[in-house]
């Protein structure tokens, strides 16, 4: 019966995802390397920060899918405890790692960042230290969804988890926000990054736009995954029911 | 200011690695879990097994 | 109304049954404090400095001590499949519980810390200040603690990960708790910080008993 009622939505869902995946790679690889040639190769040096501009190309398109890529957990959790959608739940366990990685990404190449700025590998900068924060949300997430032998438990738990935590992170972000203007340090530093100048949209609307293909392309992929471990495992529960 | 372009090639080293590794993980991943599917010849819906098994 | 304060009344007398339980985790909050000066050194501008932080990092993670056992004895023993069937609102019962936890380890420590913050040669009036802000930032704690404790009720390695999903949630207060506790000893007002901690404690009471509840359903199962 479980197998019945799983397999309606996860086998439309593999047909929609292999059929579309060849020209999703495809897109990500050439938008990828043409925002790199943007990035490295045809974009001016900024007058304030020089070279090191180019970071923010990567630094910054990280940010917003790691932000997204919680809010979508978020969206995910609601749709798995009120309209109870079977998919919800294998898509956010697809998606929370990709999300984590991209929290990632941002906080090193933002370190890499501030050395050259700031003269610091680690600055307890508001936006860097509210993104940590927002890197462990993604790894309790993680954590609570794989912590049940039942996995229905563990990702409605961890569907909980998304709504509290999407709640709270505007907060979080106030309170950092707060907390860093009090300690500001003695040194008034420009921490706005760099003024959005058209030689520098051209390359950072290319990265954005092929690291965005790359996370939805990442998702398909692990979403596939799970509707495979979680057949497996509907299977194994059913063949030790059976002996 | 090129003796920044260390941090530079470092900050796309790292997105190159982190992300790049993260997609070899997770197509293998995706392999591996088809790959144990098939073997127990599990990767079509029951009914399409019972029809096809007629 | 009168199922909450049965509630209450329960875990309070069960506590009561077991003092112990409660000056560990006092005892711990004290130890934890100290081994801060021993680390660091006893130069007690440097302590005085970094008192409002540790204080009230302390009292997280003293507060998180006891949280893995909020609902584990009534989930093992059946009470948690009774309140399920209770004519009370779910919520009702888990707000119950945080409250007991709150009594019993929050307010402890909001009277324990000023003492401690004497030895970290904190003034007057930042020893008033610790008070007040562990007094209205604890109920916080203990709320988010009770929603993580349900999310991992009956999970693997549930001890470090309600620590990994309360933590994060738990920094606004921690750093209005501590700020406030720095603005009156650089002689400013610190109402604002107070002020702010109260709204957090209202969107915790707002949003938690309904999560808790969905979550000790999903346990009762």
């Amino acid at each position: 019966m479980a197998d019945l009622h799983f397999l309606a939505n996860p086998a439309r869902f593999r047909r929609f995802s292999q059929r579309v995946m060849p020209s999703l790679s495809f897109a990500t690889g050439l938008a990828f390397l043409v925002g790199l040639y943007f990035a490295l190769v045809q974009s001016p040096p900024d007058y304030q920060q020089g070279e090191t501009v180019r970071i923010m190309f990567v630094h910054v398109p990280s940010a917003w899918l790691s932000m997204a890529g919680y809010a979508l957990l978020a969206v995910l959790g609601a749709s798995l405890l009120v309209w109870r959608h079977p998919l919800a739940a294998l898509v956010a366990r697809a998606a929370a790692p990709v999300g984590a990685c991209f929290a990632l990404v941002c906080l090193i190449t933002g370190s890499l960042w501030g050395r050259p700025m700031w003269g610091t590998y680690w600055v307890w900068d508001a936006r860097l230290t509210s993104m940590l924060l927002l890197f462990f949300l993604y790894l309790g997430h993680i954590a609570l969804s794989r912590a049940y032998d039942d996995p229905d438990r563990g990702d409605r738990a961890a569907a909980i988890l998304a709504l509290i935590g999407a709640i709270n992170l505007p907060i979080i972000k106030f309170s950092v926000d707060w907390w860093n203007t009090l300690h500001q340090p003695a040194s008034v530093m420009k921490l706005g990054g760099p003024s959005i100048h058209p030689a520098i949209l051209t390359p950072l609307l290319w990265m954005a736009g092929s690291l965005l293909l790359l996370f939805i392309l990442l998702v398909l992929v692990r979403t596939e995954t799970e509707i495979d471990r979680r057949r497996l495992e509907i299977a194994e529960l059913s063949a030790d029911q059976a002996a | 200011m090129s003796d920044h372009a260390v941090f530079i090639l470092s900050a796309y080293l790292v997105v190159l690695v982190v992300l790049g590794g993260l997609t070899i993980a997770s197509l293998s991943g995706r392999n591996k879990a088809r790959r144990e599917l098939t073997a127990r010849g599990l990767e079509r819906p029951r009914e399409q097994r019972a029809r096809a098994s007629r | 109304m009168s199922g909450f304060i049965a509630l209450l009344a329960r875990d309070l007398h069960l506590v009561w049954r077991r003092p112990g339980d409660v000056a560990v985790v006092l005892a711990f909050f004290v130890v934890a404090t100290v081994l801060f000066p021993l680390g660091i050194g006893p130069e007690t501008n440097l302590l005085a400095r970094i008192a409002a932080g540790v204080l009230w990092c302390a009292a997280l993670f003293a507060s998180l001590l006891s949280l893995d056992r909020l609902f584990v004895a009534d989930y093992e023993d059946g009470t948690l499949d009774l309140l399920l069937l209770a004519p009370w609102p779910l919520e009702l019962a888990a707000l119950a519980k945080c409250a007991a936890h709150w009594i019993v380890t929050g307010l402890p420590l909001a009277i324990l810390a000023p003492f401690l913050g004497i030895a970290f040669g904190l003034d007057r009036s930042s020893l008033l200040a610790l008070a007040a802000t562990l007094l209205v930032g604890t109920p916080t704690l203990s709320l988010i603690g009770g929603l993580a404790a349900a999310l991992t009720l009956g999970a693997r390695r549930s001890g470090a990960l309600l620590a990994l999903l309360a933590l994060p949630l738990c920094v606004p207060t921690l750093i209005f708790g501590a700020g406030a506790v720095e603005t009156m000893a650089i002689g400013k007002n610190f109402t604002t910080h107070l002020a702010i901690l109260g709204a957090l404690a209202l969107v915790a009471l707002a949003t938690t008993p309904w999560a808790m509840a969905a979550a000790l359903r999903q346990a009762g199962e």
